[in-house]
């Protein structure tokens, strides 16, 4: 065993300790031992001890495994190959412990035994095994209903939140979305051939817990239309403090309803006659805060869908993007024909214009939100901009020309 | 061959639904936190779903995963779930095996939290341990920084929910750009060209176009086949080493860590906002990078004592104004705080009077 004295000191102390954890399996594994033992030199170092990735895969497959090579192979052996798998999780990362166990064991014989619960786009990642053994593995998890995600210039495993299955604030069934995109997308999930990666994300209502409006090039975040549910006696409850704010999630014993709730809403559509909680919803912009405060009281309307947003993506290279809206509401209900077809629409346009590496959410702010907005059939809509341009500078196309000649006024794409 | 699988997908997710979800899937009327780590949904039906929530290292073993496995034998008939954050869920339908798994959560060291106005587990990335960009490392952080913390994951103590993200570098594989708390791991010096190999891995022009802000150009001396790097306009972004392996920007001494704090994904009452930097850097000191600690829990402790009720850090420092939040703080305002990056810089310079002396 190598020896790791600052590692070590990462032991103690409450939170879970992965020295701890790994430290049990190095004695099994040579490849984990090693890997301390790198991991303290690095600590030591105060770098990395990773070459660059190099290609490795699956037959037939051009993602999901990411070849990772140790700058040390002789001193750590174990660590010459340390590729990683990513296994496409199921919607909502629920599981049964047969279906883990079975991943594990296929992992423990093909691999390090080393893992992440899970990685930053879903995935399950498989952390460190060698070339030889990537195929086997495949062909096991396959075998076992499970395949490997996307990395590279592809569709990214899609993922979302609980959803249905566990939440009462999710305006569509954010899981069954998921699933199905995923199927829709395989081939361009294992075969990239978009100018960079692409990540698809559903959250089930505005609080957005997979952060799709910051981590997804196309956010789905549920919406509802029509008002709000109100339950007049449990918001009674509240007011006498016999239910708690946030259903308890804060150290707050009593709702305040006026200040805690009517002040704080952004669009001041609601207010209180006695008792009795009013709200004009045509005013409501779907923010969440009234209903978080009061889950017993509140609930999302019924008529209901997803707002997509599109172009979010991390600060390379342009500086880190949001999504913005560009459908305020598309209803949500199977087969979900129309998210597909819109998806296929934007990545054809981004795959035909985008510069390699260009994410979507770049390639708009270089062309112009007018030539994607035209290219993948959407209209114009207040919705999409927080607000007007402020400069002069729009330009005329013929087709405006046209639609003037034709007697319309304006021209809009629907 | 010809019985080789592919692109199957994913398994459907209602294979691993617990019955009383799949009864109540779509009806579940309101949820409790009746404590810290323990969540009651309650459906239209009547059913309960109890749900405890543990943290993870995210980094595991098998070994650790067989334990969780275990666990949810005995008391979930075989259920559990993981969240966006890297915890474990529990997913108990049996109300009266509750107590029995919080003792034995209790005598493994797993702590339970992560719900309503805590510090949740820390998304975060790969580090050290598996990665060939970073600056930092991620795990080693992330442990450090909630060893500090517990009191706050395991309780509802703060104004509202405080989400912490680490990226071991700019590439941000965390997307950690919309957190309360942000560690991001930065580099400080340009790359250094290795001219003797850089012919042999890499593409001239594809390096050249991954410079966003245009510093690399091909050497003069055309028989070396390599580039330059107009050192003055590297803010060492480490995508040209992303697309060229002879172009590494590490430095032991020089890379560390970065803070930025006030961002949010969710819209409850503002709108989704970006975090934006508070330090620009605190040396690496593994392994329990306690600048990068004291520095965490000083930013939490002051929003903790100067944020109303409910209000994010972000609403927090929005209100304030940012000249108060670097006061309150302690934090020495620099010329690396003020935006000089692409048309972005711009909407971040302040044309009002609205500030405070």
């Amino acid at each position: 065993m190598h020896k790791t004295p600052l590692l070590d000191q990462l032991e103690s102390g409450p939170f879970p300790s992965f020295v701890k954890d790994l430290k049990r399996l190095a004695p099994t594994k040579p490849a984990v031992n090693d890997l301390l033992g790198q991991l303290e030199r690095s600590y030591k170092e105060k770098i990395t001890h990773w070459k660059h990735g190099g290609i490795v895969g699956v037959l037939g497959y051009g993602s999901g495994i990411i070849g990772r090579y140790s700058d040390l192979p002789d001193e750590f052996p174990g660590l010459e190959h340390f590729h990683t798998m990513r296994i496409n999780h199921p919607s909502a990362w629920f599981y049964t412990t047969q279906a883990l166990r079975e991943l594990f064991d296929i992992w423990d014989e093909h691999g390090s035994g080393l893992l992440n619960m899970h990685g930053a786009t879903g995935d399950i990642i498989f952390l460190g095994t060698r070339t030889e053994e990537l195929e086997p593995a495949f062909q096991k998890l396959t075998a076992k209903g499970w395949d490997i995600g996307g990395s590279g210039s592809a569709m990214r495993s899609p993922s979302c939140c609980c959803g249905p299955a566990r939440c009462e604030w999710s305006c569509y069934d954010t899981l069954e979305a998921c699933y199905q995109l995923t199927q829709e997308f395989q081939f361009d999930l294992h075969r990239p051939s978009y100018p960079y990666k692409y990540k698809l994300k559903f959250s089930g209502c505005p609080n957005d817990c997979v952060a799709a409006v910051a981590r997804a090039d196309m956010s789905m975040i549920g919406v509802w239309k029509d008002d709000i549910r109100i339950d007049q006696s449990a918001v009674e409850a509240y007011m006498g403090g016999e239910l708690k704010p946030k259903g308890g999630g804060a150290n707050v014993d009593k709702l305040d309803v006026q200040a805690d709730v009517v002040d704080l809403c952004p669009t001041q559509c609601m207010w209180l006659e006695g008792k009795t909680l009013k709200i004009n919803n045509r005013e409501c912009n779907h923010c969440m805060h009234c209903i978080n405060m009061m889950p017993q009281a509140l609930r999302p309307g019924t008529d209901v869908g997803c707002t997509v947003l599109l172009g979010s993506h991390a600060p390379i290279l342009e500086g880190a993007q949001m999504s913005w809206v560009i459908v305020p509401f598309m209803r949500m209900e199977e087969p979900f024909d129309e998210l597909k077809e819109l998806t296929s629409n934007i990545t054809e346009w981004w795959a035909e214009h985008g510069k390699n590496r260009e994410r979507v959410g770049e390639l708009i702010m270089r062309l112009g939100m007018r030539a994607f907005l035209e290219a993948v059939g959407l209209p114009p809509v207040p919705q999409t901009v927080k607000t007007p341009r402020a400069n002069p500078f729009f330009f005329w196309h013929k087709s405006d020309f046209e639609a003037e000649d034709a007697g319309r006024k304006y021209h809009t794409t629907k | 061959m010809s019985e080789r699988i592919t692109d199957i997908g994913p398994p459907h997710y209602s294979k691993f639904l617990p019955p009383v979800i799949k009864e109540n899937y779509g009806k579940w009327k309101y949820h409790t936190i009746p404590e810290p780590g323990v969540l009651i949904h309650v459906s239209e039906t009547g059913d309960e779903l109890i749900s405890v929530r543990v943290a993870s290292p995210r980094l595991i073993t098998t070994l650790f995963a067989r334990d969780l496995c275990d666990i949810a034998d005995k008391y979930c008939d075989g259920y559990l779930r993981f969240t966006s954050r890297h915890n474990v869920e529990f997913l108990v339908s049996d109300k009266s095996k509750l107590e029995g798994l919080k003792a034995e959560l209790v005598q493994r060291g797993l702590p339970k939290g992560g719900t309503g106005h805590s510090v949740t587990n820390i998304v975060h990335t790969q580090g050290w341990v598996h990665c060939h960009t970073p600056a930092i490392d991620a795990s080693g952080i992330v442990k450090a920084v909630m060893d500090d913390l517990f009191e706050y994951f395991g309780s509802h103590e703060l104004p509202a929910q405080v989400r912490i993200s680490l990226a071991c570098c700019l590439n941000m594989c965390g997307a950690v750009h919309c957190s309360d708390i942000a560690i991001c791991g930065v580099h400080r010096t340009p790359p250094t060209i290795r001219h003797e190999v850089l012919r042999h891995l890499c593409e001239i022009p594809t390096t050249i176009a991954s410079c966003p802000t245009g510093a690399i150009r091909p050497h003069p001396d055309k028989t070396l086949k390599s580039v330059i790097v107009n050192e003055e306009r590297c803010m060492y972004c480490g995508n040209c080493y992303t697309m060229c392996p002879a172009l590494p920007c590490f430095d032991s001494e020089k890379g560390g860590v970065a803070l930025l704090v006030g961002g949010k994904v969710s819209n409850a009452k503002s709108p989704p906002m970006f975090s934006r930097l508070a330090v620009p850097y605190i040396p690496n000191d593994p392994p329990r990078w306690p600048d990068t600690v004291v520095t965490i829990r000083r930013i939490l402790i002051k929003y903790a004592e100067n944020a109303l009720k409910w209000e994010r850090v972000g609403e927090w420092v929005e209100r304030i104004g940012w000249e108060r939040f670097f006061e309150v703080c302690e934090i020495p305002f620099t010329f690396q705080h003020i935006d000089d990056y692409k048309f972005q810089a711009y909407d971040t310079y302040r044309t009002s009077m609205h500030f405070k002396f």
